[in-house]
């Protein structure tokens, strides 16, 4: 490689089974990597960990979504019944509350279900069609029963001769440079 | 102690044995592997089995009798199907009720039974959800075609247009429009979130350049990374406890169709939970009439285990109690108002023209799952296979007995009336089974049936040894 720096992704090594690759990410944080990913064919709850990723605000933008759902859902009743067409129905008041709870509750369902989908691709960047960790050879296979730990070029700690040989020395099957 | 409580009729000990062990929820000797390639396999395999086109076909056929219909509706009007004054509600709302019922247990499945960490339910998830889907595509046609102007379905939802109205937001079913169409859209979110990681592992695994396009594309460049696994799981879990109050709220409003109208025998307070009951109920055949069939012919008996069918068995036999509860509530209530209209509702319910009918919906839907109660009987495939599908048509009867023995016989006898089915009620019913077919077959031959990523977790392998692991 000429310009090592420019075109490298990081370096990823592949192991076999869950607890390789979650030791080896235990390792990697222990090291000092921080800008690292794992990939696996299932969730792992300790690789999640293992990587140094706790928290997502995923559950905070859907309460939102849900509570915003609750408004217009009712608001737009209440608009609809009582401001642009108020109809008399058997003497019932306009601002019947009881009768505009269903649609409220569906709306607040609605609102919170697409958020937490939308929320879910847009926080995860997806769709995203191209990824330079499918330059791996043997990618496929984290989508089947291989597991991958890569570190990458980015992270302040990196050096491709160090990296590489640390997750080398990790029970690893394969370690490779990944192109961007 | 166990040998005084074991049933006295089975006669060999090996039996036994098998009683008291839980049977798994997998087969042994499976890998990662192993399971990835025997699912993605019927997906992609190239060569389709001649039982499946001769599926799809005779479906296909049959939804083609019902888009034959749907023509003749449109030029004729709904004078074509059985319903006049006083039975203004047929086949329409009573096949709408059957088959939103129907999609119900696919809900329960991917999100009760998750929350509820029943893991059991893996592998049957996936199809129950795909027929959740397609049961409410059915559904949804018949509103829509009601409606008798279809192409003017969109004046249900609140829209500013030039005639200045706005739908009637007191009525259930301006209720049944929104929780109708919300519960088609989370269920949809809900399957398609779920397939993703399984597109992945199909773009992977394809050898054709246009199924690798096709499944990649839909896979939207999903790569299993630690960190979308865990927003994944965050939303899987959190769309499980939106779709659980959902499929809940989703019957209660069908149910208010009925109970918010006065008339005998629809205007009670016990039909919400009556419904949602009836509904798991009728879901859980549904899914027990297909997965049987299913896991003989794709050989999945390793997958859908023995297990799996007990415990549908167990369930429906549960909701189908609570189902002749209902029953007994309604002849209760009919007697104990004192309500001369509620007191006639019953006795013509059971003694009045639709007497044969309301006898076979009790021998199909009360007596037929009592036979659940008996081990052998939950044990025996092709048992379970008969009374799901009893229990199929005992839900339908009991929706034809619901809606038809109140509505034919009004307040004032001057406007009585009968009703029955006719030649175009029937072909639409049997085109919808038809529809429900062909999406299904389409689906089975082209998606994951089972989800793969979720049977992997289910491998014992898929544990991480912290006594081998190095330490967090």
């Amino acid at each position: 490689m000429k310009t090592p720096r420019s075109t490298l992704y990081g370096v990823i090594a592949e192991f076999d089974t869950p607890t390789a690759v979650v030791s080896a990410a235990r390792s990697a944080y222990e090291e000092g990597y921080r800008r690292m990913d794992a990939f696996s064919p299932f969730p792992i709850e300790e690789l999640t960990e293992a990587i140094g990723f706790r928290h997502t605000k995923l559950p905070l933008l859907v309460l939102i979504g849900g509570i915003v759902g609750a408004v217009i859902g009712y608001g737009l009743q209440y608009w609809a019944s009582v401001i642009y067409y108020p109809l008399n129905v058997g003497g019932r008041p306009f601002h019947s509350w009881p009768s505009f709870i269903p649609v409220t509750f569906e709306m607040t369902i609605l609102v919170a279900a697409l958020t937490a989908v939308f929320g879910m691709l847009a926080l995860n960047g997806l769709p995203q069609p191209y990824h330079p960790v499918f330059n791996t050879p043997n990618f496929d296979l984290a989508s089947r029963n291989h597991f991958f730990l890569v570190i990458e070029a980015r992270d302040p700690k990196f050096n491709l001769e160090e990296t590489r040989a640390f997750l080398n020395s990790l029970d690893a099957r394969e370690v490779t440079d990944v192109e961007v | 102690m166990y040998k005084d409580s074991l049933p006295q009729d089975h006669p060999h000990e090996d039996v036994r044995v098998t009683e008291l062990t839980r049977p798994p929820v997998i087969g042994p000797g499976h890998t990662f592997s192993s399971v990835t390639d025997k699912i993605a396999s019927i997906a992609l395999s190239r060569r389709t089995p001649l039982g499946w086109f001769i599926g799809f076909g005779l479906s296909f056929m049959v939804m083609m009798m019902m888009m034959y219909t749907i023509g003749y509706l449109v030029i004729k009007g709904v004078g074509i199907w059985g319903i006049n004054i006083p039975v203004g509600w047929g086949f329409d709302i009573l096949n709408f009720v059957w088959w939103i019922g129907i999609g119900h247990a696919g809900t329960l499945i991917s999100a009760i039974l998750l929350l509820l960490r029943q893991e059991w339910r893996t592998s049957i998830n996936r199809f129950a959800e795909a027929m959740t889907l397609f049961a409410v595509a059915c559904a949804g046609l018949y509103p829509l075609l009601h409606t008798g102007r279809p192409w003017l379905a969109y004046w249900l939802f609140p829209y500013p247009n030039t005639m200045q109205l706005m739908p009637q937001f007191r009525s259930p079913l301006i209720w049944d429009v929104f929780a109708v169409s919300t519960y088609a859209t989370v269920s949809l979110l809900f399957w398609y979130i779920g397939l993703i990681p399984d597109f992945a592992t199909l773009r992977d695994r394809a050898r054709k350049r246009a199924a690798k396009k096709i499944y990649g594309l839909l896979a939207m460049g999903w790569r299993g990374s630690a960190r979308h696994w865990h927003r994944y799981e965050t939303t899987y879990l959190l769309l499980a406890g939106l779709a659980t109050p959902l499929v809940v709220s989703v019957h209660t409003v069908v149910s208010f169709d009925f109970a918010v109208a006065v008339l005998p025998g629809w205007h009670a307070t016990i039909f919400p939970p009556y419904f949602v009951a009836g509904a798991i109920y009728s879901g859980f055949a549904m899914v027990m009439t297909l997965a049987i069939p299913l896991r003989k012919f794709y050989g999945l008996e390793d997958f859908i285990t023995l297990r799996h069918l007990r415990n549908m068995a167990k369930i429906m036999l549960a909701t189908g109690l609570i189902v002749a509860y209902g029953y007994m509530m309604e002849a209760f209530m009919a007697w104990y108002s004192s309500n001369t209209y509620e007191e006639y509702m019953i006795k013509n319910r059971m003694t009045g023209p639709y007497w044969y009918m309301y006898w076979t919906l009790i021998l199909c839907n009360v007596i037929t799952p009592q036979f659940l109660w008996s081990r052998r009987v939950r044990h025996s495939v092709p048992v379970l296979f008969v009374i799901s599908i009893i229990v199929n048509i005992g839900m339908w009867l009991e929706r034809y007995v619901i809606i038809v023995t109140s509505l034919h016989r009004d307040f004032l006898p001057s406007s009585w009336g009968m009703y029955s089915g006719t030649f175009w009620d029937w072909s639409m019913f049997i085109g919808t089974i038809g529809l429900f077919l062909s999406l299904l077959f389409l689906f089975i031959r082209f998606l994951p049936m089972i989800s793969i990523f979720e049977m992997r977790t289910i491998l014992p392998q898929a544990e991480v040894n912290e006594a081998e692991a190095k330490e967090a």
